[in-house]
This record gives structure tokens, sequence and C-alpha cells, in this order.
């Protein structure tokens, strides 16, 4: 199922007309629904739905040793898998580059963007702390998995609860989960710019994305960048990335303002 | 933990730990020709990281399912010694090796003319033997180079660079000491590649910055990659007039 190539110079074509096949502007997400609790099991867990592409999330906890450059801080550990039941094109056998890529570009949108109060995640210093595992998964892919992970992420730690901590036996009690997650009130949004032909263009479908050059992964927090990723081998000017830019400070908060809708709709 | 005093004095002026001004690269030394046996090589320091990179190919690419008969691979291997750090790392790729070896091929497969190689791999192999920041950087340098010394038709040489701010300032070329800098807006590290002409071939970001600052810190780099870029060029010719004489 590889998308063939004269449906990307129509797709090139249309955007240098300045319109997309299915007629949203460059810098307009598909509608973003977003659920919580996929899984009973998780500390927390959403399902990411922007368009027809599909990712669930889920948070995980329990007790671990702090690094040695971290004494008094817990562990944020992200994984991602692209599960071959999520499209036709994927060979079985172990996580590929790209399940590695969307694990590691989320990790640091949620690590670099200070949301989490890693200090906040620490039982007793130099000896126990919180290890937080986000892990994500793809359901089906219609494109832009790498914005999904990252606003699954998001709403999967908000809605969180942490497992109790037990005294006695120094271990994790899964019975009760009370308190919520430390977390600044504001959050991260992972935006990602792809180049097709001579435009970039958000929230790509299958088919915008067979044919992105190069990609401009942008974490930001309030406006603020905090990580940057650029993916795939296409050269960019210094000046189309300054324009990146002015247009990341308007999209931002469009996407934010339909993430946190619906984070408040579903809180617990 | 190394200390991590402000450095910013009572005058209100910036000092980094090292003394060096802001846009001051650190002392480079770059050598081509340094594995016998490779088509191509080069050994690139930058203050006290040092990354050595071998080429080999173009070559047939093998198992043959691995072929692309449309254009040639570039396989780049970036690896970090276990004793190139203070904590020793288990030796072999981990998830981070993998993302570098990654962006350093993207980094650098705008310059090559692959389409004039189908079916066949470069393989280009990276080792950082001592690493104080700024790794993935003297890694894609020196596989430029190395990439060149051998032969292999490109557009131009790949520079890469660090840019950053410790604080509010912007500094180019972060060492290890001010990675690790925690005072006031702490750290921010951009690692970034440029062609010969100017253009983004890779680009990463870490920490907390503005569009408008990171603007200005992209110019500030693509500056100092000119800087390097006179370093890379001059390593080349020397070996050429030492195969004169």
């Amino acid at each position: 199922m590889i998308t063939p190539k004269i449906n990307g110079d129509v797709i090139k074509k249309y955007l240098n007309e300045g319109k997309r096949f299915d007629g949203r502007g460059f810098d307009e997400f598909r509608e973003i629904i977003i659920e919580p609790n996929v899984s009973k099991k998780a500390e927390g867990s959403a399902r990411v739905k922007i368009g027809k592409t599909e990712v669930i999330v889920g948070i995980k906890m329990d007790i671990g040793t702090p690094y040695p450059d971290s004494m008094d801080k817990g562990n944020l550990i992200t994984s991602a898998e692209i599960l071959p039941m999520s499209s036709g094109r994927i060979e079985l056998g172990k996580p590929g580059f790209e399940s590695i890529e969307i694990g590691r570009i989320t990790d640091r949108v949620l690590r670099e963007s200070g949301f989490i109060d890693f200090k906040g995640l620490c039982i007793k210093e130099g000896e126990k702390v919180w290890n937080l595992y986000v892990d994500i998964y793809s359901i089906n892919d219609d494109g832009n998995l790498l914005d999904a992970a990252g606003i699954g992420a998001v709403a999967a730690l908000k809605w969180a609860r942490m497992p109790k901590y037990d005294e006695e036996t120094g271990k994790a009690d899964y019975h009760e989960h009370r308190d919520e997650l430390p977390l600044d009130e504001n959050v991260p949004i992972s935006l990602t710019f792809h180049k097709v032909g001579d435009h970039f263009i958000i929230d790509p479908n299958r088919e915008e994305e067979d044919f992105s050059e190069t990609r401009i992964t942008l974490g930001s927090k309030k406006g603020i960048i905090s990580s940057i990723q650029k993916g795939e081998s296409h050269q960019v000017s210094v000046e189309d990335f300054g324009k990146v830019l002015d247009r990341m400070e308007v999209v931002w908060k469009e996407v934010l303002k339909s993430i946190e809708k619906q984070i408040e709709k579903n809180k617990k | 933990m190394t200390t991590k005093k402000s450095e910013t004095k009572s005058s209100g002026k910036f000092e980094r730990p090292d003394g060096r001004k802001v846009n001051e690269l650190r002392p480079i030394w770059a050598k081509v020709g340094v594995v016998p046996n490779a088509d191509g090589s080069a050994i690139y320091a930058s203050g006290d990281t040092i990354a050595i990179a071998a080429v080999y190919g173009p070559k047939q690419m093998h198992p043959q399912h691995s072929q692309n008969p449309e254009k040639g691979t570039l396989r780049c291997t970036y690896l970090m010694n276990s004793f190139s750090v203070n904590e020793r790392i288990k030796p072999g790729p981990n998830r981070r090796s993998m993302e570098i070896s990654k962006i350093t091929e993207w980094a650098l497969e705008p310059v090559l003319m692959l389409k004039d190689f189908p079916s066949q791999v470069i393989d280009v192999h990276i080792n950082i033997i001592q690493a104080d920041a700024g790794t993935r950087c003297a890694g894609i340098n020196a596989a430029s180079m190395a990439l060149a010394h051998a032969g292999v038709p490109m557009k131009s040489l790949v520079t890469s660079v660090s840019a950053g701010k410790l604080d509010k300032t912007l500094v180019i070329d972060l060492d290890k000491e001010e990675e690790d800098f925690e005072e006031g807006e702490g750290p921010t590290d951009i690692p970034l590649s440029f062609t010969g002409d100017g253009k983004i071939t890779h680009m990463q970001l870490d920490g907390k910055i503005s569009p408008a600052q990171l603007k200005e810190a992209v110019e500030m780099a693509r500056e100092s990659a000119k800087e390097i870029h006179k370093i890379q060029v001059k390593a080349l010719k020397d070996s050429v007039e030492g195969d004169k004489k």
C-alpha cells in the first residue's frame, strides 16, 4: 500500500494553488478527539483520534532508584510502538526506527517543557523515586502519529492518578489511586510542520506525509520552544525556518484550545 | 556533580565558565586520512570532544534485498566508546545512538548525489573517543570530511555546530559544563548542521527559548559554521599537499 507518485504530484499541484485534498488550510488540524480510560489497569490513559489516525497512551508507575545525576528526581521513561495492526505496510519484528523516534521526540516534548515536576516524584532522596512510564501505541496510522503521540501523552498524564506508596513493603499499592501527578497547569504542545513540495503544512494525512520531504517538530509550552527535531534529509533555508516559527506562534494556540477543551470535559 | 555557580558578575556581564566569548568556538583540530584501511577518514576534535569517522564505499549493498535500485543508500553508525564519558556506558548501540546515526544520515544526505549510485551503499562509521558535549556535531563534521576524503561526489561539505542559550545569553558550541548549567532559565542546546551555502540540514533543540531568540541563535550558528568550514577545507587541502611531497 504505497501511495503512487502521481498522487504526490497532484497533492503538490494542489498545494501550489493553496489547496489540500480534504479542503483544509495549511495550518489546520483535522478534528481532534481525546477520550480517557482506555485501560482500567493503567494509572492513566487516553485515546487520541486525529481524523482517522488513532493512538492510545497509557501511564504506569512503579518504584525505582534515582539516576546518579538526579538523586531527588523521579524518572520518565517514554516508549512508542507502531503496531502492525495500524496499517498494511508495517513489517513485523522488533521496533523500527520510526517507533524509537516517536518515543524519543515525545519524551523530549514532555521532559524539556517542564510539564512534569520531577522533584514531586521523589519518595526518598537518593534511594526511592517514582518511575513514570509513558507508553504509546498506534492503532490506526493515517498520518501525523507524532503529534497524536504528544497530545495523547499529555492527556494521559493529566488524567493519571498515582498509586499509593506502601511504607511497609516499600512498593506501589495499585489498589488505591488518589493523587494527581505533579504537573504544570500549562500543557506542552507537539506541533510538526511537514514540507511537501514547496510548502509547509501541519497534520498531514497518510498520503500527504508520504510525500513529506522533511519535517520539523516543535515542542512548546506557552509559546516558548523547548524541543525541536528536524526529521528526514531535505534541506531547509534559514528564511523558511523563520517562517515556520512565525506560523507556529499562531497555530499552537488553536491546538491548545482543542486539547484543553477535551481534557477538561473528561476530567475525573 | 560539577559546580554550577552563577557566572554572572555584578556588572551584569555574562561570563562563560572557560572564559570564551559568546560566539567563540572551542579550539578545533582536524585531520583526514587517519584510518588507513578506509576509503576515506577524518578525525575532528572540538575542545575535549573527539570524533573519528571512516567511510567505506560506495560499494555493492548486501544483502540484495536491501538494495535500492533508484538511489544509493547512506548508512551512518554513530557509536560512543564505553570509556568516552565519566560513567561507563554499555558498549554497543542504544536508542540514543540509533537516533543520532539517523540524524547524521539526514544531515549529510542533501549534499550527496545518491541517485548516481543505485543499489550501492556508502558506510560511514563514527566513533566518539572522548565526549565533552557536541559529539553529534563533531561526528557530522568528521563524517563530512571523511566522505570528501573518500572522493564521494558532494555538492558541498556539511558543517555542524551547536548554538545554545545559558540563562538568557546566546552562546556557541556548548561544552559539558555549560550543558549542565542550572542558573536562571538553564541551558538550551541547539545542534545545527549547514550545507556550504548555509541551508539547514539538521536541527535539534532541548531547553527553553522564544521563537525570536531562536532565529538569532540560528544566525549565530550559521556564522560559526563558516569558521569550521574553513578548518575542514584546510585539513582536506593539507592532505593533498602531503601526498604531493
